[in-house]
């Protein structure tokens, strides 16, 4: 059997090959789940199913979507212009930093500053963060998959060493900040429910990032970029320019969901702030083909699975690791089944009539 | 010479999807013989030398080493064959040395036979005439040497046939001319040596027999010596049994006089990374309503030249102008704000492939479909419709610009340029692989921008074209501009001697 490269794809191929890669994907896990010593039916359930049944845990889903949608945003606007920021786990931290040393300096602020100014703080943030990579590799070429990845160990250990030095919580001795003041804490949209405002500024960065990457000339010129940065570059479109605000939008989109989290849901700093969002961003964007609603669809599916898998591990005994060997499984179903949208199977030997190049005679 | 040949091959054919670009080659290479195969850019020599050296498989024909049929499946299958291939790319580590880069030829299992390695290596650059030292790294040797140890590398492997490619595309003359003399005493030795390239020159120098590929053919074989350079060139190209075509419709103003120069090439020169001189003071004007023809064998300089003027690259030395406005260094945007319209050779390099062909449409004045802060799509479309509609291009709006066909993605390209009624036109094998239909469409067009005034850079390998569509000929070769002749009155003959390298002074009463 070879690959060959198929021409243009049938309409109904993508959603028969996601179908295929969701299959697959249970079908694989199967024998992990059975060997944890539950059955793959009843642990499919509470992954996919048993989270969106009541009120409480679609909130609690919804919840844990908001990082995600926030790095998945930040993976795809890089991704799209073709700079491979791999760095959103050390934007993140960095932005989370930065927020809380806002609301340490200026302990009491009304919701209407300390939002807007905490937002500002871990984008600005998390854009620091990004900038010596993007630099890099805007001016001397320097892969930023590399760099970004090292920058996030670095950033990790800047907020470890802050919370076990200056900033350890004064009253208990913890290695984590003093609680942010009141006027700090985002709102509950719901009550009962933990979800706060920060899924709806996530959501109001998704519409004005889908809005810019498809509706305007910086959206289309970054995708030229991305596609093909030689062909770009013949039409006079800037290529390091591109490359520079696109790395430093996407660590800036990083650097702001780390503030929303601190200001959101742990109102304080703690070593745990980030359980790997970063990283699990760039699944999202990879699993949402860079499109930002299918990005949160993907943010909310993982999130689904995350909580899901928390209840199963209590329900049936299995490891709550489980829950990522699932989504990882499906990141690696996805990526490989997807690649039949360009190529199609021969079975070797099988030649295509093959046409003489021009006669000679 | 009675000799069993060394290689030879029978009936190859290599076709990638509905691209034939090797259709029934017969080929041999004898003992003590430098073999030739002169082509043109994608007339299939690489992919005949990948199928020798076992890098991709032919879909029928066979190949025999020493009279005997072998598989060749792999580059290791044509390393026990005795075939050795030295391309563009040299295969070395460069942190490493010479002896290191020898010994990861042949790696097994246990330690290296360090001693005999150097031995034997000695014995091939002694074979090869040359003098290496096998403990320097490969990061200090130029790049001549640096081929010679990877002919030597092929020698140690036990090599009795040496593909070349192109070999001396990186090198500067001096070192060209070592790479001969070795070529010499290996020859000399019993080797065989088949020698890929488009230089007319160097093959007629260098090579015994000569073999002309085009369009994955073999045209003809025949003893270097029993033809002229000229002839060979014509044989590379295709030659038409009809006189010169003039295409009737040239009408219009024509050549004017010197106030009216719109594209000004002023000395231009260009030093590539090896420090070989790729253009040498070039020296071209094109007035209004004229079409200048750039002809030479593709290599020579053509696409660095268009490069410069396209805004994608800077000249070591020398301007180029668009009327007035000197455009030496500017980007490709200030390039086409100054009026120059650019259809290059590279036709899925100029386009984002994967980018509608509304958009590769407006992709270089995005500035003018702007409503607010957002791109007004709609007049995207409807600029998308009528230009397909104009130039009678056959897609929609909304189709992968990647999928068109050849000649409808050069419409989109020609229109691209041609809706902005550029004053002045760059235009690089516009109809390399276009059927016979769409060339023609692209001649037309450009025939009518030539009596709208436009001033029109042709670069061409088609003598047919040139002939058919020039007013003027420069012939360029090897960077430099051999002459500039009145394609009116000009013959093959004396093209082809130029393309070939001789001076239009040194033809005499020729022309």
């Amino acid at each position: 059997m070879r690959m060959l490269l198929r021409g243009t794809a049938p309409r109904w191929l993508t959603p028969a090959l996601v179908a295929l890669a969701a299959v697959l994907t249970l079908a694989l896990t199967a024998g992990p789940i059975r060997l944890g010593g539950a059955s793959p039916g009843a642990a499919f359930t509470y992954y996919l199913v048993r989270p969106l049944t009541t009120s409480y845990t679609v909130l609690e889903v919804l919840l844990a979507s908001t990082p995600l949608i926030f790095t998945g945003l930040a993976a795809l606007v890089a991704f799209r212009s073709g700079y491979y920021n791999i760095g959103g786990e050390g934007q993140f931290i960095a932005g989370a930093i930065a927020v809380t040393a806002v609301t340490l300096a200026f302990p009491a602020l009304p919701l209407v500053v300390s939002l807007p100014l905490g937002l500002v703080a871990g984008a600005v943030a998390g854009a620091a963060w990004g900038l010596i990579p993007a630099v890099l590799r805007v001016r001397r070429g320097i892969d930023e998959v590399v760099t970004t990845l090292l920058l996030n160990p670095v950033a990790l250990l800047l907020l470890q060493g802050l919370l076990n030095g200056p900033w350890r919580n004064p009253t208990n001795q913890f290695p984590e900040s003093a609680p942010v003041g009141a006027g700090w804490e985002l709102p509950r949209i719901v009550g009962g429910s933990r979800l706060h405002l920060g899924y709806v500024v996530a959501l109001v960065l998704a519409v004005l990032a889908w809005v810019v990457l498809t509706q305007t000339r910086v959206g289309l010129t970054s995708r030229a970029v991305g596609l093909a940065p030689k062909g770009a570059a013949f039409s006079g479109i800037p290529i390091r320019r591109t490359l520079l605000g696109a790395a430093l939008a996407s660590a800036a989109l990083a650097g702001a969901g780390g503030a929303v989290q601190v200001l959101g849901l742990q109102h304080r700093l703690t070593a745990e702030v980030s359980t790997g969002f970063g990283y699990t961003g760039i699944v999202v964007a990879t699993l949402a083909a860079l499109s930002v609603p299918a990005a949160i669809a993907v943010a909310t599916l993982l999130a689904d699975i995350t909580v899901g898998a928390e209840s199963a591990a209590r329900a049936l005994q299995l490891p709550p690791q489980m829950g990522k060997v699932v989504t990882a499984t499906l990141l690696l179903c996805s990526v490989g089944v997807l690649v039949f949208r360009h190529y199609t199977l021969a079975l070797r030997g099988r030649r295509r009539g093959a046409r003489a190049a021009g006669g000679a005679s | 010479m009675g000799t069993t040949p060394l290689v030879a091959l029978h009936g190859i054919r290599k076709s990638y999807g509905d691209l034939l670009v090797n259709d029934g080659v017969d080929l041999d290479v004898r003992p003590g013989e430098i073999h030739a195969i002169l082509g043109e850019n994608g007339a299939g020599k690489t992919t005949l030398m990948r199928v020798i050296y076992g890098l991709t498989t032919p879909d029928a024909g066979r190949i025999e080493v020493g009279g005997a049929p072998v598989s060749i499946a792999s580059p290791r299958d044509a390393i026990a064959a005795g075939i050795g291939m030295v391309t563009q790319h040299f295969a070395l580590v460069r942190p490493m040395t010479v002896l290191e880069n020898v010994l990861l030829s042949s790696a097994g299992l246990g330690p290296p036979d360090t001693e005999g390695a150097r031995r034997r290596f000695a014995e091939a650059t002694e074979l090869l005439g040359v003098d290496i030292d096998p403990d320097v790294r490969i990061e200090d040797l130029s790049v001549g040497e640096q081929q010679r140890v990877e002919i030597a590398k092929t020698l140690y492997q036990g090599a009795r046939v040496l593909i070349l490619d192109e070999p001396t595309a990186v090198l500067v003359p001096q070192d060209a001319r070592a790479l001969f003399d070795a070529l010499r005493r290996l020859t000399a030795s019993g080797l065989g040596v088949l020698f890929i390239s488009h230089k007319l020159h160097e093959v007629a120098e260098i090579s015994h027999r000569v073999s002309v590929l085009r369009q994955g053919r073999i045209v003809d074989t025949r003893p270097t010596g029993s033809s002229t350079p000229a002839e060979l060139a014509e044989l590379m190209v295709g030659r038409s049994v009809a006189a010169v075509l003039r295409d009737e419709r040239r009408v219009g103003p024509g050549p004017s006089n010197d106030e009216a120069v719109v594209i000004a090439v002023e000395h231009v020169s260009l030093d590539g990374s090896t420090g070989k001189r790729l253009l040498d003071d070039v020296d071209l004007r094109v007035h209004r309503g004229e079409i200048l023809a750039i002809a030479g064998v593709s290599g020579n300089g053509q696409r660095e030249l268009a490069d410069i003027l396209s805004g994608m690259r800077m000249p070591s030395s020398g301007h180029v102008r668009v009327g007035r406005q000197d455009i030496t260094g500017a980007t490709p945007t200030q390039v086409v704000a100054c009026g120059l319209g650019r259809i290059p050779e590279d036709r899925h390099g100029s386009v984002v492939d994967d980018l509608s062909v509304e958009e590769n449409l407006v992709l270089e004045d995005l500035g003018q479909f702007r409503r607010g802060p957002f791109l007004d799509k709609r007049a995207i479309r409807r600029r998308a419709e009528e230009l397909i509609a104009r130039f009678a291009i056959k897609a929609a709006p909304t189709d992968r610009i990647g999928g068109l066909s050849g000649g409808n993605m050069q419409k989109v390209l020609l229109a691209r340029v041609l809706a902005k009624d550029p004053r002045a036109i760059l235009v690089a094998q516009p109809t390399r692989g276009l059927d016979v239909g769409a060339g023609e469409y692209v001649h037309q067009q450009l025939l009518a921008r030539r009596a709208d005034g436009a001033a029109i850079l042709l670069i061409s390998e088609d003598l047919d074209e040139i002939l058919a569509l020039a007013d003027r000929v420069a012939v360029i070769f090897d960077g430099a501009i051999m002459g500039i002749v009145d394609a009116a009155t000009t013959t093959r003959a004396e093209l082809g001697l130029m393309m070939a390298g001789t001076p239009q002074q040194a033809l005499g009463g020729a022309a």
